[in-house]
């Protein structure tokens, strides 16, 4: 077996295969990033949202947890299924990138928004007592008062969820997405020894995660040691 | 969009999806409590084991927390018969999925462990407690209520990861849903249905985890 | 007329347990009304009320000749504008030093040049004894002077009553004195004034009212002297009885 390795591996790293390997990683990358981005902003405007007050913003409120509870109940893979049928059913072009970084967003949007929940909850309510009777308005609150003290709560987690995705992604493999773990399937397919070819993916899935998961770490350690402003 | 929603066809199949998300509960079931074991003789290999013991766990945790499960399970079942081990695909996913939340179940309880003062058994000890009555009354229940919210997390997060043995042909509740899909056009009806009962099932958990939480270990859980 | 006239105000957290039951009050311009009582009497509810921070649930609360409807919001802006608070735990924002605390309700919200606002600060912080803090963070000062940041947070509003909730009741007992230096400037340049607070002697020098609470209602009000000296009710004779014994 080890003689096998050694004879394909020369074959298996040449420049095109290397090559394509990279851009499939770029692309787990990118289309993580961007659905949690898009998840983050999402996620903003729900926390946003949910704070409104008066009856008349009840249905939107109600509607709003219910999707933040409903979409942290259901398997990614079912996602990918429901969006990529759903775009198939409107009858709208959207590439299958596109489809998996839709699903992406739908969950990172339920997760990161009670992130963002968590930390804004973390801001005592004198604090936003004090904004009010100053007549600030709530974006006013959350802009000048708000947000400044609670990303350091915010963004560990958030990250932390960002960076735990990165390996759900691998599901977007059975839509036919070229990311990293499709990449494996395609030259598994060609008759390359799995054993160096998912060998490679792990490896290059925890190049990816590893250090994003070092660097959450110390920036959580970071933002916990009081001082700085 | 001029597309209709007909549920009545996919309702046909609920039996069916039902069966298959008996499984899911199965498999999950398995999972969770496989990665339990390991995850506590990895703790304690942590907590307590030599230099070696101690960097094997942390070379396990680290990878497997640091790599999709997915393609840990494809390299379970294409790369192990290069050397003469095959796996039938059930077994594989459930071997990849104990290995997989042992990983992280190692790091939750570990830091179970580590919440335990030493002023808690100082407190035992001139109560008069013995080794084993102060790990029984005062080291086991501190855990328990420590570790009940994260692992009940944890455990309504692998029941949704036991999707992903569809991948591998394992009929539990996604993969009866694709198997209507491939014969049916009802196909978006079937996967709504389907995370309905993905919603149900870890709804019915979590409040079921929260009862025994709260008469058991006397933990306050919050359900949604 | 009264600059505030307060009529048969009520307020709850709870809906079946109301905290404030028909308080009357008025306080005319210049004048520095006090509120006492024992905790829990409804004291910091009312000026809670007052700012909008908990909605009555009736009554009337009349500002300058206008009635203020505490469920419109443009109504609820109006009273805020005029009427500034000062709360028992300074509530300084966390993210922003001294200088910053004090100038950017002025210029974010009241949109006035922040050159002219930034200048009266450092008068008013000036008058406080900060002159020598404005970089500095809320954490890196004592609560006496966390306090008088906040005193001058409130008049870089420039309101025409100032309402003070307890603003002596956090602080180290040596701490004490510096806050209460500060108001009696303010008392001597004829602020109007509301205040809550547990320091007798205090109140009794500064005020021209003094308002006594108990469980929610007004028990009885009057001139220092006379509340302290002769109280009419028996509820008022207690209390007095009680503070004066040591």
């Amino acid at each position: 077996m080890l003689e096998r390795l050694i004879s394909e591996a020369p074959r298996f790293f040449n420049y095109y295969n290397t090559v394509f390997l990279l851009q499939a990683m770029g692309n787990t990358l990118l289309m993580t990033v961007i659905g949690c981005g898009v998840g983050f902003i999402l996620g903003f405007i729900i926390v946003y949202l949910r704070r409104s007050e008066g009856l008349a913003w009840l249905p939107v409120r109600m509607v709003l947890i219910a999707y933040v509870e409903t979409f942290r109940r259901i398997p990614f893979l079912v996602i990918l299924f429901i969006v990529l049928f759903g775009v198939q059913g409107i009858g709208i072009q959207v590439s299958l990138f596109g489809v998996a970084m839709i699903s992406i967003a739908i969950i990172a949007t339920a997760f990161i928004s009670e992130i963002i929940r968590a930390g804004f909850d973390s801001i005592h309510q004198t604090q936003w007592d004090t904004a009010s009777a100053m007549n600030f308005n709530r974006l006013q609150t959350l802009w000048y008062v708000v947000l400044p003290q609670s990303w350091k709560v915010i963004l560990p987690p958030a990250f932390a969820f960002m960076v735990m995705f990165i390996k759900d992604t691998a599901l977007a493999s059975q839509l036919g997405v070229v990311e990293l773990t499709f990449a494996g399937k395609i030259l598994a397919n060609r008759g390359i020894s799995a054993i160096l070819v998912y060998g490679t993916i792990l490896a290059l899935y925890f190049a990816l995660s590893y250090p994003l998961t070092r660097l959450g770490a110390w920036m959580e350690k970071r933002f916990a040691s009081p001082g700085n402003h | 969009m001029d597309y209709t929603f007909q549920f009545g066809e996919a309702t046909r199949h609920l039996p069916y999806l039902l069966g298959g998300a008996w499984l899911s509960l199965q498999i999950g079931f398995l999972a969770f409590w496989g990665g339990a074991i390991i995850g506590l003789l990895g703790a304690l290999g942590k907590e307590w084991g030599g230099p070696v013991v101690r960097g094997l766990v942390n070379a396990y945790v680290v990878f497997f927390t640091n790599t999709p499960g997915l393609v840990q399970i494809f390299f379970l079942v294409y790369a192990l018969p290069e050397v003469g081990i095959l796996l039938p695909p059930y077994w594989a996913v459930l071997i990849g999925l104990i290995l997989n939340s042992g990983a992280y179940l190692t790091e939750i309880q570990r830091a179970g462990f580590t919440s335990v003062r030493r002023t808690e058994l100082e407190a035992a000890e001139t109560l008069g407690m013995s080794l084993m009555q102060s790990v029984r009354y005062v080291v086991i229940p501190h855990i328990a209520k420590v570790l009940f919210a994260p692992l009940s997390n944890f455990y309504i997060w692998i029941v949704l990861g036991t999707s992903m043995a569809a991948i591998f042909g394992v009929e539990e509740l996604t993969g009866r849903a694709i198997n209507i899909s491939s014969s049916n056009f009802r196909t978006i009806e079937v996967f709504i249905i389907t995370a309905a009962i993905y919603i149900a099932i870890t709804v019915v958990a979590s409040l079921i985890l929260a009862l025994i939480g709260r008469h058991g270990f006397r933990v306050k859980a919050k359900i949604f | 007329m009264p600059h505030l006239e307060i009529t048969d105000l009520s307020a709850a957290y709870e809906a079946d347990a109301k905290v404030l039951k028909d308080v009357n009050m008025t306080v005319d311009k210049g004048e520095i009304v006090s509120l006492i009582g024992p905790s829990g009497s409804g004291k910091s509810t009312l000026l809670r009320v007052l700012m909008g921070l908990l909605r009555p649930v009736g009554g009337q609360v009349v500002l300058d000749g206008d009635a203020i409807d505490y469920t419109s919001k443009s109504s609820l802006r109006h009273v805020r504008d005029r009427c500034a608070i000062v709360f028992q735990q300074y509530n300084l924002f966390q993210n922003m030093n001294v200088m910053r605390n004090v100038s950017i309700a002025p210029i974010k919200i009241k949109g006035w040049d922040k050159k002219t606002v930034e200048a009266e600060a450092a008068d008013l912080l000036a008058k406080v004894g900060l002159a020598d803090k404005h970089k500095a963070y809320p954490d890196e000062l004592s609560g006496g002077q966390q306090q008088r940041v906040a005193i001058a947070r409130a008049l870089a509003l420039k309101p025409e009553v100032l309402l003070l909730d307890e603003v002596t009741s956090a602080l180290d007992p040596e701490l004490v004195n510096e806050v209460l230096d500060a108001i009696r400037v303010l008392a001597s340049e004829g602020m109007t004034m509301i205040i809550v607070s547990h320091e007798m002697a205090f109140v009794r020098e500064v005020s021209s009212k003094v308002v006594m609470m108990d469980e929610g209602t007004v028990v009885e009000a009057g001139p220092p002297a006379q509340i302290f000296d002769a109280p009419k009710t028996r509820r008022a004779q207690e209390f007095v009885s009680k503070i004066l014994r040591h």
